[in-house]
């Protein structure tokens, strides 16, 4: 790849995000055109009242929707490259220590018990953490065995136990209210997504960023393994707790609005590697941004296609199986 | 800068490799490791880059306790060249290179213009310089072990741990690498490497420590140490050592017609 090629990828993913994001404010169930949104957001800025219908569309429900919809593709993108980097592997998701799982069932509780919307969040965003957390205490009472490999496996069993939970809950939920939420909460929606939401997320998400991006080369001399990366100076085992406590804590945030949206986090990084190289200092803006577009195309999607909307993780299932496969079968390059 | 082992017993908690070990390596000199599949020569090596806790003894490092030492600290006086790599991730050569400069930065830090100038001058040393923005999983085994060479050298520490670096090399790469570690030595480098080649121990090392069941049974000049019968001893074969008229020694093992 040419240098003046690769100059030009992140700039070039940088408006496609914003092309993306544009086409997911105007279309819809009540299409705006875009001067009538660049009207809007004038009259907006400038605070006059009173509120057309169209304002009232973009800044009330679509804007915080297509908002949520770049933050939460943008961190589960960001979260599978600094999961597939960490662990060595390229089929490794951000749930693989369990977080959707501990989310999920902290989601669960939450609706189970009838509880408001944001204790709902709260205890998703709690669960997710508090899953990895357990995983990871699990990891460290295992002493003697390549630490990542532990932490894989505790992932798996922890998750297991967290989706036996989910089902017992399902089946003791009140069938008509509680199960319907619960199923839809599972498969991920932006569709409830409010401005006040983002607010409550945005300051996690930037934090969990914060040490990423400052450790991205130890990131990825940790990318070798944890032997080569402590010979060259990385004290790994100190830089895997922080890169996972900063990768956990991007995909609880997003999780408890967004509920469990599958894929993004495989597929996307995938394709980010193929475009701009392993190097993570690139992967992970070019991943952010990318998944930042998918998401709201998806999003955008699944509100248009037809009367009903589509559960998010039904069309990032429906969309990324088929590409992964066609991975797959074109060839190893971009991860081995 | 010398590394010194003292009373070393060494291995895995549920699994002891190695015992009663002294070794002592200084910069400019050569010290090579011989000694049968499965002796213990990788774990002793993981032992002195401070991977693995020594079960008893003492290494020093310069004048601390290896123990005592922070990560950063023991890569900037030892490098490590590691035995048959596999690559998850199709990092370029360059970047691979890079690698071997972050113990040199701080940790929030990106490679700087110099470490760059350093990584490219690397590879150029070892005649790769046209691998630089190669992918490392593009290349062959060979190329590969050259690239983690030049990394090493990036590193710019003072010793450097070789775990069996012309393994997967092809005969006249195995020469570059050979002359590579001795002009390294003769700019004051201290070198450690493992081999399973008596030959090359008497090309290019001051000292030989000849390894059997995690004890080394012999150390010093290579004449002194790698002699018929201790070679049988330790391998099991017979073997004639012989001096060639250039000066240079080679040992050839006599094979049996039985």
């Amino acid at each position: 790849m040419t240098a003046l090629r690769a100059s030009w990828i992140l700039p070039g993913l940088a408006v496609l995000a914003i092309a993306v994001a544009l086409t997911g404010l105007t279309v819809g169930a009540f299409p705006v055109t875009l001067d009538g949104f660049f009207r809007a957001a004038l009259n907006f800025w400038s605070g006059d009242l009173p509120q057309t219908a169209e304002q009232r569309v973009l800044f009330g429900i679509r804007g915080p929707r297509v908002l949520a919809g770049l933050i939460v593709g943008a961190s589960l993108a960001g979260a599978g490259v600094v999961y597939q980097g960490l662990f060595r592997n390229p089929l490794v998701s951000p749930d693989v220590l369990g977080v959707s799982a501990g989310a999920g069932l902290g989601a669960v509780i939450g609706i189970f018990l009838s509880l408001p919307v944001f204790a709902i969040q709260a205890l998703a965003f709690g669960g997710g953490l508090a899953t990895v957390g357990l995983v990871y205490l699990v990891a460290v009472a295992v002493r003697g065995r390549d630490p990542t490999l532990v932490l894989v496996l505790g992932g798996v069993v922890v998750g297991a136990l967290a989706g036996a939970a989910i089902s017992l809950l399902k089946i003791l939920a009140d069938p008509y209210d509680q199960l319907p939420a619960i199923t839809f909460w599972l498969l991920g929606s932006l569709a409830s997504v409010r401005g006040g939401d983002l607010w409550n997320v945005l300051p996690a998400v930037l934090v969990g960023l914060v040490p990423l991006v400052l450790l991205r080369w130890q990131i990825n001399v940790l990318s070798l393994g944890d032997e080569e990366a402590k010979s060259l100076g990385v004290e790994s085992g100190r830089l895997r707790v922080i890169v996972i406590a900063a990768a956990t804590l991007i995909t609880a945030s997003v999780v408890a609005i967004s509920g469990v949206i599958g894929w993004v986090g495989l597929v996307i990084p995938h394709i980010a590697r193929m475009l701009v190289g392993p190097n993570f200092e690139r992967l992970l803006p070019a991943a952010m941004l990318m998944g930042a577009s998918y998401l709201v195309l998806v999003d955008t999607l699944a509100r248009s296609l037809g009367r009903i909307e589509v559960p998010l993780g039904i069309l990032t299932a429906v969309v990324g199986a088929p590409f992964f496969l066609w991975l797959l079968w074109r060839g190893r390059h971009g991860w081995s | 800068m010398r590394i010194e082992a003292h009373d070393l017993a060494f291995g895995y908690p549920e699994r002891p490799v190695g015992r009663n070990l002294n070794l002592t390596v200084e910069t400019s000199e050569i010290l090579c490791l011989l000694g049968p599949n499965g002796c213990g020569k990788t774990t002793l090596f993981k032992t002195l880059l401070g991977l693995l806790r020594p079960q008893s003894g003492r290494i020093t490092l310069g004048s601390d306790a290896l123990t005592d030492l922070p990560r950063a600290k023991i890569a900037r006086r030892i490098a490590y060249v590691p035995q048959a790599q596999d690559t998850a991730f199709p990092y370029t050569s360059l970047d691979r290179v890079l690698m071997g400069r972050v113990a040199h930065r701080g940790v929030f830090a990106a490679p700087t213009r110099d470490d760059r100038r350093i990584a490219q001058a690397s590879l150029a040393e070892l005649g790769i310089a046209e691998l630089a923005t190669r992918e490392v999983t593009t290349l062959s085994g060979g190329q590969r072990q050259l690239v983690i060479v030049a990394r090493a050298m990036a590193q710019a520490a003072p010793l450097i741990v070789m775990d069996e670096p012309t393994a997967s090399l092809d005969f006249g790469n195995q020469v570059a690498v050979l002359a590579e570690i001795r002009k390294l030595a003769a700019r004051g480098t201290g070198v450690i490497l493992s081999t399973h080649d008596p030959d090359q121990a008497f090309a290019v090392a001051n000292r030989v420590a000849l390894m059997q069941d995690g004890v080394i049974v012999a150390q010093g000049t290579p004449s002194e140490v790698l002699t018929p019968m201790r070679l049988k001893a330790v391998y099991g074969v017979d073997v004639t050592v012989e001096r060639l008229s250039g000066g240079q020694t080679v040992c050839a093992p006599v094979i049996s017609q039985s």
